[in-house]
């Protein structure tokens, strides 16, 4: 089971933040006024398993968008009238004192504007890192493929924090254990979905089985696309990717740096078994030509 | 019971089934057996979200007779299980440590709060009214008799439930107490008057889910995605089938970023921007004629002596600039008077010499659910080619409205303006529809009023109105500020929208019923309205003998609003005030004024979950951190009793859809908290014991009281559904099912005729629960909607003159000829069997005068008004002014301002210079406030939640990369923004989504935009300045609404002063901008 986050319908309105809290009775972290647009929670830790990021971005608004009868966006001559005075942009250019703060992309000055909204959480790999790396067996993999930390194992030694390809697990400090998402694995037990997905207004969190999940989110990129939104990609939907394929994955308008994900994670450890191999192998020809000498001196 | 030792996680491993130990093989005994307190709740208790007035469904789950988890519903039709952050942390709100749960009282001149038991309390209030109202009684003013106490006030009411706003204006009444308002004067005020005088009644046309069927969604004046998330699913449902979605508003919101065309405008300039529209429609044919012909009243003539702003220049005619109110006599229709619930009554009243204070009172809300009263057939032409038809007078009218003006009033490039007309008409015909999503971005503005108007002029044009995806949809803001305004905490108004009776303005209960009632339409059965509430405040006391006991209603002089109130305050006449769950001192405008007269009471109850800042400003109010006031010297009495949630009481709430939705108790509340219906139930009781046995006349109303709720449990909590019951009203045979059955002769009751069916054959229907998936997206077996379980209103107008459908994709109702009556997706708003070839008789009244083909039935002429005859204080046709304080002039008349606004001249509220007068240029930027999603109006339900605090933990203030680079305010940093009542300090968040716009033409002028917040105060968990600090008390005529949505300031960097620094700055800018006492007032 999956998470599939449609951010090109995401409101900003963090109420997957606050559910997750609620249920998972995840501490309040901190009054820290960033400047970083509508984003006072900076990003995923040990008391945040879903962060909503906000980017400022100079691009036509329309384009974050998925309307399947559009050409409105930009300006058209509809030919009724006189023709227009001259205009008045929408944005003026920028005088060069000014210091935008989340100019993100590239800056055309000539008038548009849109503002992206992601929900971030664990993205539950198929081959995680934190899995691989985790001495205590607290990080095991469910029954429904998620990856979840057992509160009563940790002991943490947090080797798993860095081993995250994503930064997402993290350790709380008064507390000394890791923690993220779980992805409700008490609710999936009892048949409900996740706490985020169920309260998500309007349905960008989408929960489900991850090939029907996969299956849709394809859909609607081709949607997207031929409705002439370019822009829009999945991340962490392909299987052959560095870690498998993420169990949280996502409909991103942008490059994933943009949302501050990572281009090409890799889960180092899915590289373990074939090093074994390579050692097993090693240590056997080491051991034939030891072999071999014994045999070779007698 | 597993073996320990074979449950070794390495046994486990080495067995085989999870060899690399990295599932179940280490699955620990703990993580198997989580417990997940939703699924192990004793019980799951359906409520209602207790935030905004979308009204999503909340399931409650209890254990051991505790709430532990509450979610969504996913059953309701309205929310769909969604809820937004707010109502994601409604268990926090509810259950969390922020809630006091303690009497508080502190003495006069103390320094500080001591606890108080809750009996010695409630005993200590009811003496404290009993005096005051003795001390302060009047029988008469100005030789009029009245009846009551301008000695207490009462304020608060759209975040309880109706039952408790119900008994709460039931009890204030008896004891002649008139000054009862709540949020609803204040948010959205100017929608009753808007909305009523344009269709008939005061609600919201349509409901959000019907959003889904638009092909067109025009948001402007409203932020619907931040303010009402869960309903913004519903525009995101239209879009995904293929609707544009249209912005119009002064910055880029979240709403903004998920549509199709953002279109910023300068702020105050709406009424310039919905002209140009109705000037596109009207220039290029683009109107919906047969629906403009039949359904409006664009073809009635108007009297010959009216005249436009088009003849004088911004004004109507009958202006009188002296006291700067409208006479209306010249705005009728010919042949056939209009008396628009005041109009009427003012021609009366005037003749008794008493029509400016007629004026003075908000009567446009009357309109709140009928009240056009037109007096005979009023001369038409349907060609309407005749001059003084209603539609050439609307086309003159808006003639200058051109595209080059829209530009320079509201700064919306031509060609933007254009397209946004070209796809609101493309989508409007018969085959599709565009709706209007509206909020205070409209509503708070001294032509709020007009603003909506506008736009029903618009809907009307385009024959949106009454047809799937159409009609405007009012989103307000509080969980029950619809019910507050139905069965209203309102001075002007009974239950049901029945206007309070004015002083000597009729002599008795006949005369009221024949000044107010109208001669067609419902509105004809209005004394069966009204005697049947007689009896219900009343019962046996009320009969025909004595009138119903109508003497018993305390009469109004003149305005008795919140800001009214305000000024009672300082003059020392107000003495004992009740805050039930609301906090001016932040949420209303001028703040300061706000504390200031609150300083001026002898005693203050304030009623809430923390201590917000209208309770504490006397040891923490801006006032004494500046040295102005000292805590010692104020005498006020103030208590502080801990109110209970939602989810500890039984009630409805009635959401923004006119949706009355049921929430059950889940527990007990804690410690001291109580419901407000415990609180008013009791106070009332115990008011009534101590004067039980009293011969003095005065005290009939409330000894005669119908007050015998029964209660039950350990606190006596009265029975909310036994209040239910009496607000749907009975008669002989029990439980009344419809309005159409309440009777003028005593024998039925009724507390608000409007909610009669609620409890139809006797079965709670507000209760009622049917899962979505088992009926249509109207969802008509969810909960109950006034009228009569309608959904979307006017919905006669979906089917054409003879009763069918525009187009097969918008069907609603039908006329089904087979069965003679009509049918269809929704309860017709329509009398069932009046089939559309029904004309009445020459003399026919009531009900029976609306003809086959009228869908406004609560309108006297049936039509819907493009021109409204009588019934606003400022004008027939909406008309673009600048907002009380501007940067500009009029560009499209010499008249600046709202002629007819209502200022209050203060040394703590004065206004600024405007346009071209000297001084103007001391505040040359526009500020517009506005709500974030992770917030709560004035933030007395989210700035002590911890979750929603952490998501946006400062207030701070929006502007442009350009405005920044002007005044060198910093990104992240402070800046200090003052007006001539205030300066607040907040951080600066420069960003795109504030542009600055080019304003006029000769020379064009760059106008920078602020946008605030408006949640935060000085208390709380989150801390910080209030930006109603800033604004001024300034009102539209009709609703005294205030315009804290547009005004000017200036904008410098860095903090703003601490101590008594704060208010010489204030001072400074004062004598910079020459402000005087005389400054904006000028009609």
């Amino acid at each position: 089971m999956g998470f599939f986050t449609d951010t090109s319908i995401c409101i900003g309105c963090k109420a997957c933040e606050v559910a997750c809290k609620e249920w998972n009775e995840v501490p309040e972290d901190g009054l820290n006024f960033t400047g970083m647009s509508f984003d006072n929670t900076q990003g995923l830790s040990a008391d945040t398993w879903r962060h909503v990021a906000f980017i400022e971005q100079r691009k036509p608004v329309g384009q974050s968008q998925a309307n399947m009868q559009r050409g409105f966006a930009t300006v058209v001559d509809l030919g009724i009238g006189p023709p227009a005075a001259p205009t008045v942009p929408m944005r003026p250019s920028l005088p060069a004192s000014a210091d935008p703060p989340q100019a993100a992309g590239e800056g055309s000055l000539d008038g548009d504007f849109r503002w992206l909204m992601s929900s971030d959480v664990c993205k539950h790999c198929t081959d995680a890192a934190c899995l691989d790396v985790c001495p205590t067996g607290a990080l095991f993999r469910t029954e429904f493929g998620t990856v979840v930390v057992q509160e009563d194992v940790c002991n943490g030694c947090g080797y798993c924090v860095p081993a995250c390809p994503y930064g997402v697990i993290a350790k709380r400090e008064d507390d000394g254990r890791v923690f993220k998402c779980t992805l409700c694995y008490d609710r999936l037990g009892e048949g409900m979905e996740p706490a985020c997905a169920k309260a998500c207004p309007t349905n960008s969190i989408q929960f489900g089985e991850l090939e029907e999940l996969r299956e849709r989110a394809g859909g609607r990129v081709d949607q997207l696309q031929q409705a002439g939104v370019l822009d829009a990609r999945l991340y962490g939907h392909d299987p052959s990717d560095g870690v498998g394929g993420d169990g949280a994955f996502f409909l991103l308008l942008d490059e994933p740096e943009v949302y501050g994900l990572p281009p090409d994670p890799v889960a180092r450890t899915r590289d373990l078994p074939r090093m074994w191999r390579h050692a097993a192998v090693a240590a056997g020809c080491l051991a034939a030509a030891v072999g071999a000498s014994l045999v070779g001196r007698r | 019971m597993r073996n320990p030792a074979s449950d070794w996680p390495l046994l486990r491993q080495l067995r085989g089934q999870d060899p690399l130990a990295r599932g179940a093989a280490v699955k620990s005994r703990r993580t198997a057996s989580l417990p997940n307190r939703a699924a192990e709740a004793d019980e799951v208790v359906k409520s209602i979200c207790p935030y905004c007035a979308v009204g999503c469904a909340q399931n409650v789950y209890v254990k051991d007779g505790k709430v532990v988890q509450i979610e969504g519903d996913p059953d309701s039709p309205v929310s769909r299980g969604r809820l937004c952050p707010k109502g994601s942390a409604t268990l926090q709100l509810t259950t969390g440590d922020a809630r006091e749960h303690q009497v508080l009282y502190r003495r006069p001149h103390s320094s500080d709060w001591e606890p108080l038991d809750l009996d010695t309390a409630m005993e200590m209030v009811a003496e404290k009214v009993i005096a005051a109202r003795r001390e302060t009684w009047e029988w008469e003013s100005e030789g009029k008799r009245v009846r009551r106490s301008l000695g207490i006030a009462s304020l608060g009411g759209a975040t309880l439930d109706n039952e408790e706003n119900y008994l709460i204006k039931k009890l204030w009444t008896s004891l002649g107490v008139i000054q009862v308002e709540n949020q609803a004067r204040v948010c959205h005020s100017s929608t009753v008057v808007g909305l009523g005088t344009s269709f008939g009644r005061g609600g919201a046309t349509t409901f959000p889910g019907d959003l889904q069927n638009s092909d067109c969604i025009v948001i402007e004046g409203s932020n619907v995605a931040e303010a009402h998330p869960v309903a913004f699913q519903w525009v995101m449902e239209a879009k995904a089938r293929g609707a544009t979605v249209i912005h119009v508003d002064p910055h880029f919101s979240r709403t903004s970023a998920l549509a199709d065309i953002f279109v910023p405008l300068r702020t105050g300039t709406d009424i310039a921007f919905l002209g140009g529209i109705i000037n596109y429609v009207l220039e290029h044919d683009r109107w919906f004629r047969d629906y403009v012909v039949n359904y409006t009243n664009a073809s009635t003539i108007i009297e010959e002596d009216f005249q436009d702003t088009e003849d004088l220049d911004g004004l109507f005619s009958g202006f009188d600039p002296v006291d700067g109110h409208y006479d209306y006599e010249s705005w009728q229709y010919e042949g056939a008077p209009v008396a628009a619930a005041s109009g009427n009554r003012d021609r009366y009243s005037e003749v008794h010499d008493s029509g400016h204070a007629m004026r003075e009172s908000a009567h446009g809300e009357t309109a709140g659910s009928g009240g056009q009263s037109v007096q005979g057939e009023p001369s038409r032409d349907e060609s309407l080619k005749h001059p003084r038809c209603v539609f050439q007078i609307l086309k003159r009218h808006y003639s200058r409205y051109s595209p080059a003006i829209v530009a320079q009033t509201c700064g919306v490039p031509e060609e933007v303006f254009l397209q946004v007309c070209e796809k609101i008409c493309a989508s409007s015909d018969r085959d599709h529809t565009t709706a209007f999503v509206y909020a205070v971005g409209w509503t708070q503005h001294t032509v709020g009023s007009q603003y909506i108007r506008a736009a029903s002029i618009l809907q009307l044009l385009l024959g949106n109105i009454g047809r799937p995806g159409g009609g405007i949809m009012a989103m307000r803001g509080h969980a029950s500020i619809q019910g507050s305004s139905d069965i209203p905490t309102l001075y002007d108004l009974l239950p049901g929208y029945l206007p309070m009776p004015h002083a000597h303005e009729y002599e008795g209960l006949q005369g009221y019923v024949e000044a107010d009632s109208a001669e067609k339409g419902f509105w004809g059965n209005m004394s069966s309205y009204m005697v049947s509430l007689l009896k219900a405040y009343w019962g046996e006391a009320a009969t025909a003998e004595n009138e119903y006991c109508f003497d018993y209603l305390p009469r109004l002089t003149g305005a008795h609003g919140t800001y009214d109130t305000v000024m009672a305050q300082l003059a020392g006449k107000c003495k004992g005030y009740f805050l039930m769950g609301q906090n001016p001192a932040v949420g209303s405008a001028n703040n300061r004024m706000q504390r200031t007269a609150m300083s001026h009471l002898d005693w203050l109850v304030v009623r809430d979950f923390s201590l917000i800042e209208s309770a504490t400003w006397w040891k923490d109010g801006p006032e004494i951190e500046t040295g102005e006031m000292r805590t010692e010297d104020i005498a006020t009495e103030v208590f502080f009793f801990p109110a209970a949630a939602h989810i500890e009481k039984d009630g409805t709430f009635t959401n923004t859809q006119r949706l009355l939705q049921w929430h059950h108790k889940a527990q007990e509340p804690e410690g001291d908290a109580r419901s407000d219906l415990w609180f008013t139930f009791h106070l009332g009781r115990l008011i009534r014991e101590k004067l039980a046995g009293s011969g003095d006349e005065m005290d009939r109303p409330i000894l005669d009281l119908v007050w015998d709720y029964p209660t039950s449990g350990a606190l006596s909590e009265p029975s909310a559904e036994a209040v239910l019951r009496e607000i749907n009203g009975s008669g002989p045979e029990g439980a009344l099912s419809s309005y159409e059955a309440l009777k003028d002769d005593g024998s039925t009751s009724c507390g608000c005729w409007i909610y009669c069916g609620v409890f139809a054959d006797g079965l709670n229907q507000s209760a009622r629960r049917t899962p979505r998936e088992q009926q249509n997206w109207t969802g008509s077996e969810w909960g109950w909607a006034w009228p009569a379980n309608r959904r979307v209103l006017y919905n006669r107008a979906s089917a054409d003159p003879d009763g069918k459908p525009w187009s097969p994709r918008k069907a609603l109702v039908w006329w089904d000829a087979e069965q003679d009556r009509w049918t269809g997706h929704d309860t017709p708003d329509f009398q069932a069997e009046k089939p559309p070839s029904y004309m009445p008789e020459k003399d026919a009244k009531g009900p029976d005068a609306i003809t086959g083909t009228d869908p406004f039935i609560m309108q006297g002429d049936g039509r819907g008004w493009l021109y409204a005859p009588a019934g606003l204080a400022d004008g027939p046709m909406p008309t673009h002014y600048e907002p009380q304080d501007s940067p500009f002039e009029n560009s499209l008349y010499a008249q600046r301002a709202n002629p007819a606004r209502k200022t209050y001249p203060h040394p703590n509220n004065r206004y600024h210079p405007s346009g071209d007068e000297p001084g103007a240029d001391v505040f040359p930027f526009v500020v517009t406030t506005y709500r974030l999603t992770e917030h709560f109006t004035a933030g007395g339900m989210t700035r002590w939640t911890p979750y929603l605090a952490e998501l946006q933990p400062e207030f701070f203030c929006e502007v442009s990369p350009e405005l920044a680079a002007e005044r060198k305010l910093e990104h992240g940093g402070w800046a200090t923004i003052a007006t001539a009542r205030g300066v607040i300090e907040a951080r600066v968040l420069v960003t795109d989504r504030m542009s600055p716009l080019t304003i006029g033409t000769d020379p064009p002028r760059t106008v920078h935009q602020i946008g605030m917040p408006f949640h935060w105060g000085p208390n709380g968990y989150s801390k910080g300045d209030s930006a109603n600090e800033l604004s001024p008390m300034s009102l539209d005529p009709n609703a005294h609404i205030q315009e804290d949505k547009a005004f000017t300031a200036d904008i410098q960097p860095g903090r703003r002063p601490q101590g008594p620094g704060r208010q010489r700055l204030v001072e400074e800018y004062q004598r910079r901008a020459g402000v005087a006492a005389g400054t904006g007032t000028k009609p």
